[in-house]
């Protein structure tokens, strides 16, 4: 008896309704796996799931933090929808948010006494400013001296890591912390105002929302977004038609990083009004917003739906933790699960299978 | 074995085969019979079909329909595995080796017999392999160090080495120096001495007189018949292959050549492994004619062409264009002095999964009315998109396809019809028409005659030589990255051209045959 062996084709032509039914079943395939992995767990895939839903979207009280974590998702998300765009593999969004929390509490702790309409702007300007510099050094590398961006952008996370450690538990210590390996807290001028009642702090939100508009406009309206999208699709042809390679590898970095800094400047004074340990201020928002863009399949409007999805999906995750008695790695091996789905189901795009008995 | 067939003679039949893809049925019922021992050739323009009904013998594509008969049997063919387990061979025209490994690595690689590597037991085989059917060879070369035809000789070696009786040869002599390609004739006929058979695709009548017993010609996806070398002629054969008169009837006006457009003063450039690609090589081009570089590809067209466009550094020697010394301009200063550019490798001009629209403003998106500030007039985009489409009747189902789903004639249209627009004073054009069918060709043909009546001064890099004599006005020789000579197209000797193109005539030989010749006729 012979098997049916499985062929690839490349694809000649495709449907317009390939790329969402290709997603679709990445995703279905990756809840399959999910519910597997639940099933081995012993736990109830279906009322996993349904805990999950509950706990991100069921509730007033889920429905808020599920928007709060939204917030950071979407400044990160939008940046990586971009820097991929044009091909730049910027894998260090977290550790260009966390540069961007301590550019924000220095400056939170050096003029605390200015009025918070100066404040307040001059922390997102320099939120973005902290996380495009640490962007800007891997964008450097790659077009001076042809060093992978995927690298250095990761190596980085990990010391901006340890600057954010290096900073709480010593010069940066508050003095009423009790030992705590915080800052003090922010004067009240530096604390980007909520929603009542919740941490939505909104104009954090409005911030994001508007430049997922302006990256949107960027890329399908402007010389400079056309640029991003052909030396993303063929650098030979950018080349070719003279465009300026440098500019474009470190402007879409410098963006990507810069709103990556903004997502923990929002952080540290929209939620925790002081510099934290690291895994105190981002759960590793810097990695979810890469399944957040690929999600999105880096259409940087997508990605608003996907980073409240995903969102939703780490409030659910921490709520079954609790009621489940679930290892706190579950949100990640999710996070895993889906992104490793979702781009094998790129390959559906451009390939078609082929059974032969 | 089984049964023998009546054709007894036959290795191999295919039988009716069709193979389609979404758009185009690359082989319509075509039928092949290849004898035992023969050099069979497959004869055919470019996109006849001939490759395609390959890739079915060899197990890369399957049929949608037909047989095939290998040695009296019935066969299914999954994959190019069970191809050589029925002792079929191919080598493509792009070849599949290791640049860093050593030939006998290159040679034994993916056979799964081995778990440590049979270093000694492998280079004792290659090497009686390579004795056997007159290769000099050198098992522990690299294969980086090797000349094409060296690399073609691996190719050749890692078939022998599985124990392939019927080699299928994809276009062998394309990337061939003549020397190289006699050399391959003479490997051929020693294999089939030995009782081989090889198949061999080719669209060049020369070849086929040459070297095989038997033709088989290709039209539209259809074998037309299969003949006795000996009892066909090449004109014959050309008649079949494009299946109406040959010649191209070119409406070609006479145009008064104007001034220099391009001068290239001793330009020397390297390739990508840092050896001369292009030596001391002055040409000039006129306004009002087409230049044309004749030559084996390989010889420094694509080095000589990236270094005038800007694409590729130089290692001396000053490039002028309209006056203005070029030779430190970036790319798109270049163009802006008024350089268009259609490269022999199409997908580096163009941007295969974004739409015609944003393929047609590549090289004007960042003026006005395409670039209106930091924005993109969409409008603008529009309109020009259109006017494109329109103007140069270029098929495609409105302007937001993505490019590379459009045919290849039709992605050839477009491209020229981008750059054209840009009315440049120079024109570098390489290899305009390969891979393009008949129609698609003279239409590209017109409207490069038409750039030259417009007063554009056109450089035409060409390894069709019958393409660049048709248009060129004058015509240079290239070979080994040097000009072997330079005449006017019309009083071309196509004698001469040959050797040059051969590099068996040089500069200072050719103006002393044509001295001895002018004194022989005065």
């Amino acid at each position: 008896m012979k098997l049916p062996r499985i062929r690839f084709e490349k694809r000649l032509t495709s449907p317009r309704w390939l790329p969402v039914a290709s997603l679709a079943g990445g995703l279905a395939l990756a809840m399959l796996t999910i519910a597997i992995i639940f099933a081995v767990l012993g736990v109830n895939p279906l009322v996993a799931f349904q805990r999950i839903f509950q706990g991100g979207f069921g509730s007033a009280y889920g429905l808020q933090e599920t928007i709060t974590k939204t917030i950071p998702l979407i400044l990160a998300g939008v940046g990586l929808t971009l820097a991929f765009k044009g091909r730049m593999y910027n894998i260090g969004a977290e550790g260009q948010l966390l540069i961007g929390a301590i550019f924000a509490t220095g400056i939170a702790r050096a003029f605390p006494d200015w009025p918070s309409f100066l404040l307040i702007p001059a922390l997102f300007i320099v939120g973005f400013l902290g996380g495009a510099l640490w962007a800007a050094i891997p964008a450097v590398l790659k077009t001076r001296f042809r060093v992978d961006e995927v690298l250095t952008s990761l190596m980085l996370v990990y010391v901006a890591n340890e600057a954010v450690k290096f900073l709480v538990y010593g010069p940066w210590r508050g003095s009423d912390t009790r030992g705590f390996p915080i800052t003090d807290e922010f004067s009240a001028a530096a604390q980007i105002p909520s929603i009542k009642s919740t941490r939505i702090h909104y104009p954090t939100l409005i911030v994001a929302i508007l430049l997922a508009i302006l990256v949107y406009l960027l890329l399908t309206r402007t010389k400079l977004g056309y640029e991003i999208r052909v030396t993303g699709e063929n650098p030979d042809a950018s080349r070719y038609a003279g465009m300026d390679y440098q500019k474009i590898a470190l402007l879409v970095m410098i963006i990507s990083g810069g709103l990556a800094g903004l997502a923990g400047m929002g952080e540290v004074a929209g939620i925790h009004f002081r510099l934290r340990p690291p895994e105190a201020i981002s759960p590793g928002y810097g990695f979810t917003a890469i399944i957040v863009a690929w999600l999105a399949r880096l259409n940087p409007l997508a990605a608003i739906l996907t980073s409240f999805l995903l969102g939703g999906l780490l409030v659910g995750g921490d709520a079954i933790q609790i009621a489940l008695n679930l290892p706190a790695a579950t949100v990640q091996i999710f996070n895993g699960v889906i992104l490793l789905f979702v781009i094998a189901s790129e390959l559906f795009n451009q390939y078609k299978l082929r059974l032969e008995v | 074995m089984t049964s023998a067939l009546p054709e007894s003679q036959a290795t191999v039949i295919l039988r009716g085969i069709v193979k389609r893809f979404p758009g185009v049925t690359a082989n319509n019922g075509a039928n092949l019979e290849v004898r035992k021992g023969e050099i069979h050739a497959l004869l055919g323009e470019n996109g006849a079909g001939k490759t395609s009904l390959m890739n079915v013998l060899y197990g890369i594509y399957h049929p949608d329909e037909g047989e095939i008969w290998v040695n009296g049997q019935k066969v299914t063919i999954h994959s190019p595995q069970d191809a050589i387990r029925l002792g079929i061979g191919m080598i493509h025209q792009q070849y599949r080796l290791v640049q860093t490994h050593s030939v006998t690595e290159n040679v034994v690689l993916g056979l799964k017999e081995y778990f440590f590597f049979p270093e000694k037991a492998a280079r004792a085989h290659i090497l009686e392999l390579a004795e056997k059917y007159g290769m000099k060879m050198d098992p522990d070369a690299r294969i980086w160090q090797l000349s094409a035809g060296e690399q073609q000789r691996v190719e050749i070696l890692k078939a022998l080495y599985r124990g392939v009786k019927i080699l299928i040869m994809d276009e062998p002599t394309a990337m061939l120096t003549p020397g190289e390609a006699m050399e391959l004739l003479h490997i051929l006929r020693r294999m089939t001495a030995e009782g081989l058979t090889v198949i061999f695709i080719t669209h060049k009548l020369e070849e086929v007189v040459e070297v095989s017993n038997r033709v088989t010609v290709m039209r539209q996806g259809k074998s037309i018949t299969t003949l006795e070398t000996t009892k066909t002629t090449q004109s014959e054969l050309a008649q079949l292959m494009v299946g109406r008169d040959v010649l191209f009837h070119l409406d070609k006006k006479a145009v008064e050549a104007g001034a220099d457009v391009l001068k290239v003063e001793r330009l020397n450039v390297m390739n990508d492994k840092g050896l001369p690609a292009v030596v001391d090589l002055s040409l000039d081009v006129r306004a009002g004619e087409i230049f044309g570089i004749a030559g084996v590809s390989g010889n420094g067209q694509r080095e000589l062409v990236e270094a005038v466009t800007g694409l590729r550094p130089i290692s001396g020697g000053r490039i002028i264009v309209n006056g203005q010394d070029i030779t430190q301009s970036p790319p798109r200063a270049r163009i802006k002095s008024g350089i268009g550019f259609v490269p022999g490798e199409r997908w580096m001009a163009l941007i295969p999964g974004m739409s015609v629209a944003d393929n047609m403003i590549l090289k004007n998106y960042a003026r006005p009315p395409i670039g209106n500030g930091p924005l993109l007039d969409r409008e603008a985009v529009a309109a020009h998109t259109e006017s494109l489409i329109k103007e140069y009747a270029i098929s495609t189902p409105d302007r937001h396809t993505p490019i590379k789903r459009l045919s290849g004639g039709n992605i050839q249209r477009a491209l020229l019809a981008r750059e054209i627009s840009e009315k440049p004073s120079l024109l570098i054009v390489a290899q305009p028409t390969s891979g393009l069918d008949v129609g698609a060709t003279e239409t590209i043909w017109n409207l490069l005659l038409e750039e030259r009546a417009r007063g554009a001064a056109v450089l035409l890099i060409s390894d069709d030589l019958k393409e660049a004599l048709a248009l060129s006005d004058r015509l240079a020789v290239i070979f080994e990255g040097q000009i072997m000579g330079q005449f006017a197209a019309r009083e071309a000797n196509l004698e001469h051209i040959g050797l040059m193109m051969a590099g068996a005539l040089r500069p200072g030989l050719a103006a002393a045959k044509d001295n001895s010749t002018a004194g022989e006729s005065a």
